[in-house]
């Protein structure tokens, strides 16, 4: 067996591996939110009561869920400066083109989940905020937001993680973000096993430290007052069971 | 009823509007519809409603269900649109405005306001499950009234204890029985100092045990003067509380009597067999 630990080792403590994770976590940050944002715009047009927004809607789903990412990746990337001129400029760098195209790629995803998201909560929530007296944009905000984030939360986790791994695909329009460098250092060394498997390790711990920052964050919309939460574990479950 | 409706919180400060002012309308009704109709599709929902409801009255409404007094509280709630006819609170025509001689509907953030004179109740309570039992209570008069937290937590805080919930305040909606949910619910809608409450059901989705608590509630506010229009299936709690009892009957009021007349000499045959089928 081929394998050098110390190369390895190397690998995972280089500065130009490091960068490249602090690329790929930027860029599975930035595009993520833009995405949902986007998402959630095109989620609401579906719900709109007027039927050519509903229509705008759903052809951007049918068609940003078809276009496999790297295909639009590619087409942002190499396509988009032909034809708008304002995308040759120098601003256009390739985390720009990567962040457009996986976040337009994530919206039609996310837009589907706050869909199912919105169609959970009960009529009755939204009748009575209304009822209360609340105008439109509080009846979001206070009372369905709330709930639909709790919902969303672990759809829109896998997405994140999906947006992680996705942010590889960047490495071919040579955004230097973790596997671009493991690329470049394989290159110049044809050390592939210990490249690589560093680089899986990187993607491993990253998805790890999101994965209990999303158990935290699902802790934080589990609604029951400390007099529960200081009870045993069985009647914790209980309370659990009851809210779903 | 002599006492002012919530006059205690009143005296004490913690409901904005004077005693007088909620004494002195001059209309003859508080609430009133006038031949409301509503219509979903081809389904004629409601054929011209008309009725009233005085100052301190407690109105009941019993009927079939499928009769329409679910929607024709809604529509007094001003939550579903009518198609023809009038509701008014305190004389003044709502829900809609003139506009060249043509009625329509106000804008969402109108309505919104004249919402919140009307306090509604509704069949599966429909609390917010992100809130603790008083953060359901302050919500209204926080991001309706624009009260601040403080005020709201105390003004809440009455309330909630009005209704028997004190203890239970810092609960979860998960961590409260159906009854006392409702009682939520209740404290909720009356904290907005409403000209006038509507009760949809309100003890049809509870177990039979949990419904005396519901009700002794409701009876005590109508004690207290509070007027509200309450549709129920409880034919105990209409001869007891009601000052008059209304049947509905496929989207129309076909009877509309004191307890004592309807109950035991209703006019109408409909009234008569539906009077027999729940007793």
């Amino acid at each position: 067996m081929d394998f050098k630990p110390s190369v390895f080792f190397e690998a995972l403590t280089s500065p130009a591996f490091i960068d490249g994770v602090r690329i790929t976590i930027t860029l599975t940050v930035v595009a993520m939110a833009f995405g949902l944002a986007l998402g959630l715009l095109v989620a609401l047009l579906r719900a709109s009561p007027w039927a050519p927004l509903r229509a705008v809607a759903w052809g951007y789903i049918w068609v940003f869920r078809a276009i496999p990412a790297l295909v639009w990746l590619l087409f942002v990337w190499d396509a988009l400066p032909q034809l708008v001129p304002a995308f040759k400029g120098d601003w256009f760098s390739a985390f720009a083109a990567a962040t457009i195209a996986l976040a337009m790629n994530e919206a039609a995803y996310a837009a589907e989940v706050f869909r199912g998201g919105l169609l959970s909560i009960d009529e009755g929530q939204r009748l009575a905020a209304r009822a209360l007296g609340m105008p439109p944009s509080k009846v979001f905000t206070k009372v369905i937001a709330p709930q639909l984030i709790r919902v969303t939360i672990p759809p829109l986790s896998n997405d994140f993680i999906t947006m992680l791994k996705l942010t590889s695909l960047a490495s071919v329009i040579s955004l230097q973000e973790l596997l671009a460098r493991t690329q470049t250092l394989v290159a110049s060394t044809f050390r592939f096993v210990e490249y690589f498997s560093a680089a899986a390790i990187y993607y491993l711990v990253l998805v790890s430290i999101f994965m209990v920052i999303q158990a935290q964050l699902e802790r934080r919309f589990v609604w029951i007052s400390q007099h529960t939460a200081g009870t045993s574990a069985l009647s914790r479950v209980r309370q659990l069971a009851a809210l779903r | 009823m002599s006492e002012p409706p919530l006059g205690h919180l009143l005296d004490a400060g913690l409901l904005g509007e004077p005693v007088a002012a909620a004494r002195e309308g001059t209309a003859e009704y508080v609430l009133e519809a006038i031949d409301l109709h509503k219509r979903y599709g081809h389904n004629d929902v409601l054929r011209g409603v008309t009725f009233g409801v005085h100052r301190g009255d407690v109105k009941a409404v019993l009927g079939p269900s499928g009769s329409g007094k679910s929607t024709m509280l809604r529509c007094l709630a001003l939550l579903e649109p009518i198609d023809a006819g009038e509701v008014r609170l305190e004389g003044r025509r709502i829900g809609v405005r003139e506009s060249g001689g043509r009625l329509v509907s106000l804008p969402e953030r109108v309505l919104a306001k004249e919402r919140s004179e009307i306090g509604m109740v509704f069949q599966r309570f429909n609390l917010f499950p992100h809130l603790t039992a008083l953060g359901n209570v302050m919500i209204g008069l926080t991001e309706v009234r624009g009260r601040s937290k403080s005020e709201a937590r105390e003004i809440a805080q009455t309330m909630i204890a009005r209704v028997g919930l004190a203890e239970r305040a810092s609960f979860y909606l998960g961590e409260l029985s159906g009854g006392q949910q409702q009682r939520v619910a209740i404290a909720r809608a009356l904290v907005m100092n409403p000209k006038v409450m509507l009760f949809d059901e309100p003890t049809s989705a509870l177990d039979p045990e949990l419904v005396g608590e519901v009700l002794a509630v409701m009876e005590e506010l109508a004690r207290e003067g509070m007027t509200m229009v309450v549709v129920t299936h409880e034919v105990g709690f209409a001869k007891r509380v009601a000052d008059r009892v209304i049947m509905m009957d496929a989207g129309a009021i076909i009877e509309d009597a004191p307890p004592a007349e309807f109950f035991g000499n209703p006019q109408h045959e409909r009234t008569r067999k539906f009077l027999e089928a729940v007793h």
